[in-house]
């Protein structure tokens, strides 16, 4: 790929398992009691894309990054675990109830003190809010090309070939360096930490705790203060009520639905 | 310090572009313009040889959230034509200029996309926005960004809406983010706050379990993505009266670092399902690969798209393209069978757009089964062959 050994910085998140989120029948909030907190799926995915490319040039460093309460540590212990070289995590009450604006800022001023990198990764979207956002605003505050949906990439003339899955075509891209990318899940298989990993996880590799001061961003640029938007209020979708439920022989279900879409004109 | 562009000046030379270690500065119709990432440096001052750039005493003033007017919707196209989500955005882009008695305008960037204006006016636009060159032939980030940043910084509408399509969803994060305002993600539910005037932006969160509703009160343009399929486009009206505007904005070569080698159009039939429709549905209960075939009959039969759940796709019964549900494609189509599907959150997120929902199930207390508008009680593999010679019965009987 490159001569000198790449730096990756792999931005990672903790999210609630939406597996295993439940809603209460008679309040109708969510329950989020002994809701396991998990790495965001699509990110495994992304430190994957990273440890690759380490691995396949034999040099190189993956460092995985964070912004979360104290908790979060063991996402980014895992991703130590999986092979990651260095975890950074970034906590602060400052940073708390950021939107995506004030997370990615926070995360380019982290990234600008780590210093020199080659690439970006982050996984397309995060399993809780859905935004896809935080990718494209944080190459945005570094003045980067991003390129969105890669699905492979490939080394190619001192950068890039990449592949990304967009509005039903594939497009090829050359890109530069340093540039951010964000991973699709068809894009690898993440690979299983071993107990070596594991071990070398808590003991020996580097993990950093950074707070706003750390990074030298200022209060009012993160947080709930930096965030542009504001949440006016969250409910439960109104529940649809019971459809009808058509039961008997097969013969007797087709019949009863063709005639309720004909009486509804969708036939 | 403040840095002032003296607009009468400007001879359009791009000298300052050049000095601008932020990229805060555009050239639009060969006048230099200060952008919102301007940090007032004051680097470009000394650029400038017709001492059109000067940095003034005192503080940066506020940004003037009045000086905001008028609703704007990005125009997406796909290849020479209009997304269909274009249509969408004006048809409740239009609902929110009424609503706040102010124009509605599109913006239209691409390469030689001029005569779709007319189209955008048909459909409600008041105006539209024109920025053409050949770079701009394939979507990519940096210049549709460039072009996009520059419209609305020169317009400045108090609302953007943009598609939250794949490119929707890439470029309307870098654009709020020039621009230093908020966005809010796939929306599907837009309105006017009374009596403050603000956009209140409805989107669902953790897997559609809840929804969330935003605003953005103290920064401009307020900047929502519009989940495809969910708003309704206005009736074509050739009376409609517009204005087209063409505007030259500089792409700057920083903004071509990614180059479009190929674009690959799927072999075969391509499946949109965000567009579709109908879509029948497969899930865990179909069986297998085989018991695809039935529903792939069925689909055709009514003149819809395959689908498919987490389950089916992940046991590789059917490829990812078909994946219906929050990891996979959201859909809206009029008609939805779910066959042999549980109905996890996720598939049922993905679902939400759907006008009417039938579900097969042998389990009567499926989630799928409480969330459709029909459920059948009963065996797939014998329901389905008979519904697909109803409906093939139908379909003979308006050909004949």
């Amino acid at each position: 790929m490159k001569d000198e050994p790449m730096i990756i910085i792999t931005p990672i998140k903790q999210v609630p398992d939406t597996n295993d989120v439940r809603i209460d029948p008679a309040t109708g909030t969510l329950i989020r009691e002994g809701v396991p907190s998990i790495v965001n799926p699509e990110d495994r995915h992304a430190v994957e894309m990273a440890l690759a490319i380490r691995d396949k040039a034999g040099q190189g460093k993956v460092i995985v990054i964070s912004m979360g309460p104290p908790q979060a540590e063991t996402a980014l212990r895992e991703m130590l675990a999986m092979g990651a070289d260095e975890a950074i995590l970034l906590s602060d009450r400052a940073f708390a109830g950021g939107d995506t604006l004030a997370t990615s800022c926070a995360l380019s001023y982290a990234i600008r003190k780590i210093g020199a990198y080659d690439l970006i990764i982050c996984g397309r979207q995060a399993i809780d809010g859905d935004t896809a956002q935080v990718g494209p605003q944080l190459a945005e505050f570094l003045q980067i090309p991003q390129v969105t949906y890669v699905q492979d990439i490939r080394p190619e003339n001192g950068g890039l070939r990449v592949e990304r899955a967009v509005e039903g075509e594939i497009q090829v891209v050359e890109v530069p360096f340093p540039a951010l990318l964000t991973c699709l899940k068809e894009a690898n298989h993440p690979r299983i930490p071993t107990l070596k990993g594991c071990i070398s996880a808590f003991r020996e590799k580097p993990f950093q705790i950074w707070n706003a001061a750390q990074i030298g961003v200022l209060p009012e640029r993160v947080g709930l203060k930096g965030s542009p938007t504001q949440v006016r209020r969250t409910f439960t979708p109104p529940p649809k009520g019971q459809g009808l439920l058509l039961t008997g022989t097969p013969q007797q279900t087709v019949q009863a639905l063709i005639k309720t879409l004909q009486e509804k004109g969708l036939v | 310090m403040a840095i002032c562009i003296e607009q009468k000046l400007c001879v359009g030379c791009a000298a300052c572009l050049k000095a601008c270690p932020y990229d805060a500065i555009d050239l639009i119709d060969r006048k230099a313009i200060l952008n919102d990432s301007c940090i007032h440096c004051g680097a470009c001052v000394d650029a400038c040889k017709f001492k059109a750039i000067r940095s003034l005493d005192g503080e940066v003033a506020p940004k003037d959230l009045s000086a905001y007017r008028g609703v704007a919707v990005f125009a997406e196209t796909r290849g020479k034509t209009l997304a269909k989500v274009a249509f969408e955005l004006l048809g409740c882009g239009r609902a929110l200029a009424d609503a706040k008695k102010v124009p509605l305008s599109a913006m239209l960037v691409g390469s030689a996309v001029k005569p779709l204006a007319q189209e955008l006016i048909y459909h409600g636009a008041d105006r539209v926005v024109v920025v053409e060159d050949p770079r701009l032939l394939n979507y990519s980030t940096a210049p549709f960004c460039r072009a996009l940043t520059s419209i609305i910084q020169q317009d400045k509408p108090e609302i953007v809406l943009i598609g939250a399509s794949g490119i929707g969803r890439d470029l309307a994060p870098r654009v709020s983010n020039r621009l230093r305002t908020g966005l809010t993600a796939d929306c599907t539910g837009l309105a006017i706050e009374d009596p403050s005037g603000l956009l209140l932006q409805t989107r669902p969160a953790f897997g559609g379990n809840i929804m969330a509703t935003i605003a953005c009160p103290n920064h401009r343009p307020q900047m929502a993505t519009v989940r495809p399929g969910v708003m309704k486009p206005l009736t074509r009206d050739e009376s409609r009266k517009g204005e087209i505007r063409v505007s030259r904005i500089a792409i700057k070569d920083t903004d071509l670092k990614v180059i479009i080698k190929e674009v690959i159009r799927k072999a075969g039939k391509i499946v949109d399902l965000s567009e579709a429709r109908v879509i029948v549905s497969g899930g865990r209960g179909v069986g297998g690969p085989k018991g695809f075939e039935a529903i792939r009959e069925l689909a055709e039969v009514m003149g819809g798209q395959v689908g498919a759940s987490r389950a089916a796709v992940e046991a590789g019964w059917i490829v990812h393209d078909h994946q219906v549900g929050q990891t996979g494609k959201s859909v809206s189509p009029k008609m939805y069978l779910a066959c042999g599907i549980s109905g996890a959150i996720q598939h049922l997120a993905g679902i939400s757009g759907a006008d009417f929902v039938i579900a097969i199930n042998r389990d009567p207390r499926a989630p799928i089964m409480k969330a459709a508008d029909v459920a059948i009680v009963g065996d797939l593999h014998q329901v389905i062959p008979l519904l697909a010679a109803e409906f093939r019965k139908i379909r003979k009987e308006a050909t004949a």
